[in-house]
């Protein structure tokens, strides 16, 4: 069995590791993905998915057009996402870029959602092409303004030439910057990393780095948050935790739209990784349609009749 | 002659421009005295579902084509039915047990029917549009606009001239439909959604379901993203009820006795009235 202690930070520990990983079955993954995708859910099942999966949402808007007013409605909304309803639970997190954090922040504090976590982007996101200093100081940047959760990107182009080590390095240097004051969450970007077997090996570099969650994509790429993809990646965490004892976080952003493609995230969850990662915690999905549409199924099991758009806020 | 086995057709649903199935797998049977003729869909409220959200995308694009756009393309279905003609003729006989005769009256009054819907397109805004007189330096303009989407129960009797005297009039204002066919006599509806098919009508414009109406309705009724019904084909005894579902997101729910009429056209428009400076 090979050890965590193996890795030492050298590249050629970490290729060494990186090679005993077994491939990953393509047709295998694919096919997994897609019977998990077919279960049939009941009316319980489901209203219980449907909570969940809004306490899991990382309630996203990274446009360039992204104002002040549309970010702090995007807080309101996060906080109290049905406002005709309060039992309805808060989201996981406000996903921003880094110069909305303190806009985010104050107007999350003034309206009681101080608990309410936001994410900032970080690393130069989307493309994370920028030199070291510039990216350790757009993570200070949002650490300061009081960003608890950083989503940052790794170099796919550093990975894609096979320096392991360098991707390695940076995601290190910016968990230390983080320290203990925000979460890592560390964007892979699968759908430019071309296989799986890639993306099983970039998901242990980020793990062993100090990754606390995994992510799938910016959403600026597609093919994002495909099943196989996920699937990948939570067997990763699985194997990771039975290997160190940690359990890491899987997040799935990009292309989930629906309340039907959330369940069929949750189902892959449960399946694969356990269902202790059915918690905002350890599982999160990156959206911003996908609130209304599970607003709407939650009114559609508690109302008894089909729901409209025109009974939930536009983003 | 050989002993040809005939090639059998499986009578589907028409949503968003395709043939599927009902996801249910349902199927009901249509007989004729007694006898055997059909297996048609049985649409289930997921189905109905499906259509509505089908109906609601294709609005905007259908409202915002013109009206001589949206006139060309139903005479374009007219065109259609009219080389369809014999196959509306045999499945009328077939299923509602008029003569040969009377069905060909009834196929060519729904094609005339369905003409002089076609010509109404481009004629609404001006009939049912206005100027208003107002105390100031403004015009003030009163325009018709589609109300939505709008669900139909299409009559029982005389399957396709109750079909076109009720869909035509939702459609050539800009509105989309998902139209529930007879339940008796559904052949000729979906026969109609293979004319649809191809007739350059948008997708999702026209949903045709078919389906036993005492399950169908109650969902359609209490779905908040449907803005208008057309109840003329549900017995007198359930459309109170429906009215009452319909309620709650101020449906405006209609039942007609006439049959090809004007009254059905404006019933499914709304005013927008617009102000504008005269200048000097």
């Amino acid at each position: 069995m090979i050890t965590y202690s193996i890795v030492d930070g050298t590249e050629s520990s970490l290729k060494n590791f990186l090679k005993t990983l077994p491939g990953v079955d393509q047709v295998g993954a694919e096919a997994r993905a897609a019977m998990l995708g077919t279960r049939s859910i009941k009316a319980a099942s489901k209203n219980y998915a449907i909570e969940l999966a809004i306490s899991m949402v990382d309630l996203t808007t990274l446009e360039g057009a992204d104002t002040p007013g549309k970010v702090r409605a995007l807080c309101s909304k996060g906080l109290r996402p049905d406002p005709t309803d309060a039992t309805v639970p808060h989201v996981g997190a406000i996903c921003v870029y880094n110069d909305m954090v303190s806009t985010a922040r104050q107007h999350l504090d003034s309206i009681g959602g101080s608990d309410l976590p936001i994410a900032a982007v970080s690393t130069a996101f989307p493309s994370g092409r920028a030199s070291m200093p510039v990216k350790i100081h757009d993570t200070q940047d949002a650490i300061d303004a009081g960003a608890t959760e950083i989503d940052m990107v790794i170099d796919r182009g550093a990975f894609l030439s096979g320096r392991f080590g360098e991707v390695f390095e940076e995601i290190k240097i910016i968990k230390e910057l983080c320290g203990d004051r925000a979460h890592l969450k560390v964007i892979l970007e699968t759908g430019e990393l071309v296989t799986y077997d890639n993306v099983r090996k970039a998901s242990y570099i980020a793990m062993l780095a100090g990754a606390d969650f995994i992510k799938t994509s910016t959403g600026k790429v597609t093919p994002a948050a495909t099943a196989p993809v996920v699937l990948v990646m939570l067997e990763a965490v699985r194997d990771y935790y039975e290997l160190t004892g940690t359990r890491i976080g899987v997040k799935a952003a990009g292309g989930i739209r629906t309340t039907k493609d959330a369940i069929k995230q949750l189902v892959l969850v449960n399946e694969t990784a356990g269902p202790e990662w059915l918690n905002p915690a350890l599982f999160r999905i990156g959206a911003s349609a996908l609130l209304n549409d599970l607003l709407q199924q939650r009114m559609k099991m508690r109302e008894g009749r089909y729901a409209s758009p025109n009974y939930v806020t536009i983003d | 002659m050989s002993n040809r086995i005939d090639v059998r057709k499986t009578y589907k649903l028409f949503i968003n421009g395709q043939f599927p199935r009902s996801e249910s797998g349902r199927v009901y049977e249509i007989t004729s005295a007694g006898n055997f003729l059909a297996n048609p869909a049985q649409a289930s409220r997921k189905d109905l579902r499906d259509a509505v959200t089908a109906a609601r995308a294709a609005q905007s694009g259908w409202a915002k084509a013109t009206a001589y756009n949206r006139g060309q393309i139903l005479y374009r279905i007219a065109e259609m039915l009219e080389g369809r003609a014999s196959q509306f003729v045999d499945e009328i006989c077939a299923v509602e047990k008029l003569t040969p005769t009377k069905a060909k009256a009834e196929v060519e009054q729904a094609i005339d029917s369905w003409v002089w819907h076609a010509g109404w397109a481009d004629k609404i805004a001006s009939v049912f549009g206005a100027t208003n007189p107002v105390s100031g330096p403004y015009f003030n303009f009163t325009i018709p606009e589609p109300v939505g989407v709008v669900g139909i129960f299409a009559p029982e009797k005389q399957s396709l001239l109750g079909l076109v005297n009720s869909l035509a009039p939702v459609m050539l204002s800009g509105n989309t439909a998902v139209l529930v066919a007879s339940q008796s006599a559904p052949l000729t509806a979906i026969t109609f959604s293979e004319v649809l098919a191809t007739s350059d009508l948008p997708a999702g414009v026209c949903n045709i379901l078919t389906g036993l109406k005492d399950e169908l309705s109650p969902w359609m009724a209490s779905h908040m993203d449907v803005d208008a019904m057309d109840i003329s084909g549900i017995a007198k005894k359930n459309q109170a009820q429906l009215r009452e579902a319909g309620a709650d997101n101020l449906k405006r729910i209609f039942a007609f006795s006439d049959k090809q009429s004007v009254a059905r056209i404006s019933a499914f428009l709304e005013a927008k009235t617009v102000w504008h400076t005269i200048g000097v």
